[in-house]
């Protein structure tokens, strides 16, 4: 070999190994005395590497579905559509309404003619989603229709809202980028709780009003003379609901009156402030809304003016379907006032000046961070029910701090046992192993914190399967050139033809493992993932450690002398 | 120089009968006792909570002990496999118990875990009165706060995909060594890894050892060890079959796995060693995780040499033989074809199929 080949490599060890402390112990801020200590390059180690929920502990969230809620909406929702539905064939209808008290979700309606109930009843359930099939049980009395909803159907519907809820959390908290959460069902089933659990993050706050946003989004139309008059809003609610003449001050079923407020401030940093901004106007608007957030195509955070970054808005956009039925619905009420509702708040109210297809605003006075929440909850859908939140913790690790402690003193006396016993057995040459495994671990920690992996149980499987590869890539290495040396080869042959005999076996064997941890990467999910990640991380550095850099130590140890006589291997 | 082996000559091969019978024999007892538990406790394996689901019971104490002395409790009562876990209160501890056999968890299955957590702690002193707070009760030495039922971490969608995953990812193995080497390895390889997961699975189905997670990521670490050691072993085959082309498969085996015997038992031996300590010192939680690791790395090794070559050998013969009829049916029958052959037929065959390298 020659010199400048030498010193080539030598620059490479020294910059990638100076370059993977730096990433493992280098402290992300400016570096204090303190650093340098012990106990602080431990803590910058700690801050640095990401540990998962059963290494490290974090926060134990439990929360439940108010399923109630979801029965209560979709029994004034059925209410509302199987009104519309009767009008449709012909029916006039006097009254309709959803009624929920203790338990019974009912929906009820006067027809104005009692005598046709029969075909009343035909015509609502080819329509709406009511009937004995779906779970409502029919019956009449005197004047009115009634359809309740059975105990079976309504566990049906509140497991699958749960379930609808369970999905949606899931998709918010991963497109939130918490890194390998837990999320399970918790309590008995009909209790409808979701327990959720983060590792690390000690401060769930945001975390728990992203996840608690509804976001339901509507579409509404307001009643109101149509522009230039400007929009008819209320000083009360009664007075909104007196200006329904519906008489005895009840709503009827196809009017929602709904607080307005104007310029707001809402969600996450509203509701940090206690003083909360209540709401000033009253308006009334159609039910059903013309569209709702299901037709939702995508949602972001746009600034308010070109240039500005301390006003945010929300744009969206619809899907194809929705985007058709909202495009007839303005072209048919040009000039009149339509209204962006979120969570049944009116968010802001426009008129109509030409056709709109597939996008808008939410206006309303939002930070960056509160309109981008808002857009990501947009875009996972919105929550079948509201859910609260039971019971919140921060944990410790699952599998038990004094656990942890007793596993990596095992690993450390098993690392020891391997490095007496490669200095040992390989003398001089030990050094190598004992050097290249030390940099494999140091490279392979760099690795994971450069991809930002978090560290669980499971990775450490795939740590503990690197050193052993690495441990056997040396052995392969060593006992291969022991073999040439005993058929009388001189060192510097020997060597060279150990390594390069050892090579081939070393590249099938890694890349046969780094073949199947891929695939364990691209279809598995946490745990797995977790198992391979680390592993094509640290074989890949083995390659460089084993290789590389073992081969660089002999190719040094024989320069030094013009003619090598032994070895110590 | 110190060695282990010096030019050992062992005839591996002429052991496969009682090699292979052996692994047979214990992977029947496996799937015996998975079979039987199946139907008299209609469970397979010791599943844990991560897989079944279970019981939370959060307890608050007076002064609480450690979570080994807690863990050693509830074992004396005959509750295994819990899990301790601390809070961000010093003096709350939450214990988790896996669900007792089939079906999901019920209210009475919450009760049970609540009399077997209270009956193990009472080592430590009485229970507050349910009417009391825990500090106003002056004999209590804790008080169970809070039972609750919880689902698995991993369900059944959880762990088919890793099933699938698992599957998926030895179909890419075989392929890489099908592509290296010869199809027949890749098999071989890929019939020793199943043989070695199924063995360790055996053993956790015959002394009911709880599978966990953990579990799981120590049998993912055997597929990876058990591969290695195989490719080890066939790498040198190769490289034998293009030096000494005379040679038959069955002696290119034997020398390979005699060649790169010092290698296997350092290697192996080192990795056994580690994962004893583990085992030894690695505490109660991880015993699952390195028990499968060790009786996996065992068989691992075995399967390299006991399972993989032996297939490997007696396929290429199979192959070889088909080819020689085959060659025959064309031309006249070979004169003199080589006593040697017809001396040991099915031990030494000379190979035609060159390794590729």
């Amino acid at each position: 070999m020659k010199k400048k080949n030498l010193v080539q490599r030598t620059v490479i060890i020294f910059v990638v190994t100076l370059i993977g402390l730096y990433v493992v112990i280098g402290p992300r801020h400016r570096p204090t005395r303190h650093d340098f200590t012990w106990s602080g390059i431990k803590a910058t180690l700690a801050s640095n590497i990401r540990l998962g929920l059963d290494l490290k502990g974090g926060s134990h969230l439990v929360m439940r579905v108010k399923t109630e809620e979801f029965l209560k909406r979709l029994t004034e929702e059925n209410a509302v559509a199987a009104q519309n539905a009767a009008k449709d064939a012909g029916f006039d209808i006097k009254e309709a309404r959803g009624e929920t008290s203790g338990g019974n979700y009912r929906v009820v309606l006067v027809p104005a003619d009692p005598s046709k109930a029969n075909d009343i009843r035909q015509a609502i359930e080819k329509k709406v989603e009511l009937g004995e099939r779906l779970g409502w049980s029919f019956s009449s009395s005197g004047n009115t229709l009634a359809w309740s909803l059975t105990g079976a159907a309504q566990r049906t519907l509140a497991d699958d809202a749960t379930t609808q809820a369970l999905r949606i959390v899931e998709s918010r908290i991963n497109a939130l980028g918490v890194t390998e959460p837990t999320l399970q069902t918790h309590g008995s089933q009909s209790s409808h709780q979701i327990l959720l659990q983060m590792p690390g993050v000690t401060d769930p706050e945001r975390v728990k009003q992203l996840l608690k946003g509804e976001s339901r989004l509507e579409l509404v139309h307001i009643v109101s003379p149509p522009s230039p008059a400007p929009s008819q809003t209320y000083v009360t609610k009664e007075e909104a609901i007196a200006s329904l003449n519906s008489g005895g001050g009840t709503i009827p079923a196809n009017r929602r009156v709904l607080p307005y407020s104007e310029r707001a401030e809402p969600t996450a940093a509203a509701s940090q402030n206690p003083n909360e901004q209540k709401p000033v106007r009253w308006v009334v608007v159609e039910s059903p809304a013309i569209i709702d957030g299901s037709e939702l195509r995508n949602a972001s955070a746009v600034p308010t003016r070109a240039g500005s970054s301390d006003e945010y808005e929300i744009s969206f956009s619809l899907k194809k379907n929705g985007a058709d039925k909202f495009g007839a619905w303005t072209g048919a009420h040009i000039n009149e006032y339509m209204g962006v509702v979120l969570n049944d708040e009116v968010k802001s109210i426009a008129f109509i000046k030409s056709q709109i297809f597939d996008s808008g605003q939410i206006e309303g006075r939002f930070t960056k961070q509160s309109a981008e929440d808002l857009a990501l909850t947009l875009r996972s859908g919105a929550l079948p029910a509201p859910i609260e939140y039971l019971e919140e913790r921060t944990v410790g690790p699952s599998l038990g701090q004094d656990s942890i402690h007793s596993g990596v003193r095992a690993s450390a006396v098993g690392l020891a046992l391997v490095v007496l016993f490669m200095l040992f057995y390989y003398r001089g040459s030990g050094v190598n192993a004992v050097v290249a495994l030390l940099l494999n671990m140091v490279l392979m920690l760099a690795g994971l914190i450069l991809f930002g992996a978090t560290l669980t149980l499971p990775g450490i499987a795939g740590i503990i399967l690197t050193i052993g590869m690495a441990v056997d890539s040396n052995v392969l290495i060593f006992e291969r050139v022991r073999e040439e040396l005993r058929t009388g080869k001189t060192i510097p042959s020997a060597i060279d033809q150990g390594f390069g005999r050892a090579f081939i076996t070393i590249i099938d064997t890694h890349v046969t493992t780094i073949i199947s941890s891929m695939f364990l990467f691209v279809f598995g999910t946490g745990p797995i993932r977790g198992f391979a990640v680390t592993l094509v991380i640290g074989l890949l550095v083995n390659l460089f450690s084993a290789v590389y850099v073992s081969r660089t130590i002999f190719i040094w140890l024989l320069s030094r002398k013009q003619k090598v006589e032994s070895l110590s291997i | 120089m110190i060695q282990v082996f010096k030019d050992v000559r062992i005839d591996w091969l002429a052991n496969r009968r009682w090699f292979i019978g052996l692994s047979i024999l214990l992977m029947l007892a496996g799937l015996g006792s998975a079979i039987f538990r199946q139907f008299t406790h209609h469970q397979a394996f010791n599943l844990g909570v991560d897989f079944k689901g279970g019981t939370v019971v959060t307890v608050k104490f007076k002064q609480r002990p450690a979570d080994e002395a807690i863990r050693a409790a509830l074992v004396k009562q005959g509750v295994r496999d819990a899990i301790v876990q601390l809070t961000d209160k010093p003096d709350t501890v939450l214990i988790k118990l896996p669900l007792e056999g089939q079906g999901a968890e019920s209210q009475a299955q919450v009760d049970a875990g609540r009399t077997e957590v209270r009956n193990a702690l009472n080592v430590f002193g009485p229970e507050a009165q349910p009417t009391l707070e825990l500090g106003a009760d002056s004999n209590a030495a804790y008080k169970i706060i809070a039972t609750d039922a919880v689902g698995a971490v991993a369900g059944a969608q959880l762990r088919n995909k890793a099933i699938a995953v698992t599957l998926a990812a030895l179909v890419g193995i075989l392929i890489y060594i099908a592509f290296r080497f010869e199809w027949t390895y890749g098999a071989a390889a890929v019939i020793a890894v199943f043989h070695d997961v199924l063995v360790t699975l055996g053993f956790f189905s015959l002394f009911q050892w709880e599978v966990s997670l953990t579990v799981i990521a120590a049998l993912l670490t055997l597929v990876g060890f058990s591969v290695n050691d195989t490719i080890v072993v066939f790498d040198r085959i190769r490289e034998n079959r293009k030096l000494h082309r005379r040679d038959s498969l069955y002696k290119i085996t034997n020398d390979s796995i005699n060649q790169t015997l010092s290698r296997t038992v350092i290697t192996s031996g080192l990795v056994f060693l580690s994962v004893l300590a583990m085992v030894l010192f690695g505490g109660e939680v991880l015993r699952g995780f390195s028990l499968a690791l060790l009786i996996g790395i065992t068989f691992g090794t075995y399967s390299s040499v006991a399972i993989a070559s032996p297939i490997m050998v007696w396929w290429e013969q199979r192959i070889e033989a088909a080819n020689r009829a085959a060659a025959v049916n064309f031309s006249r029958p070979l004169k003199g074809g080589g006593p040697a052959k017809t001396k040991n037929l099915g031990r030494d065959v000379v190979s035609a199929r060159a390794g590729k390298q």
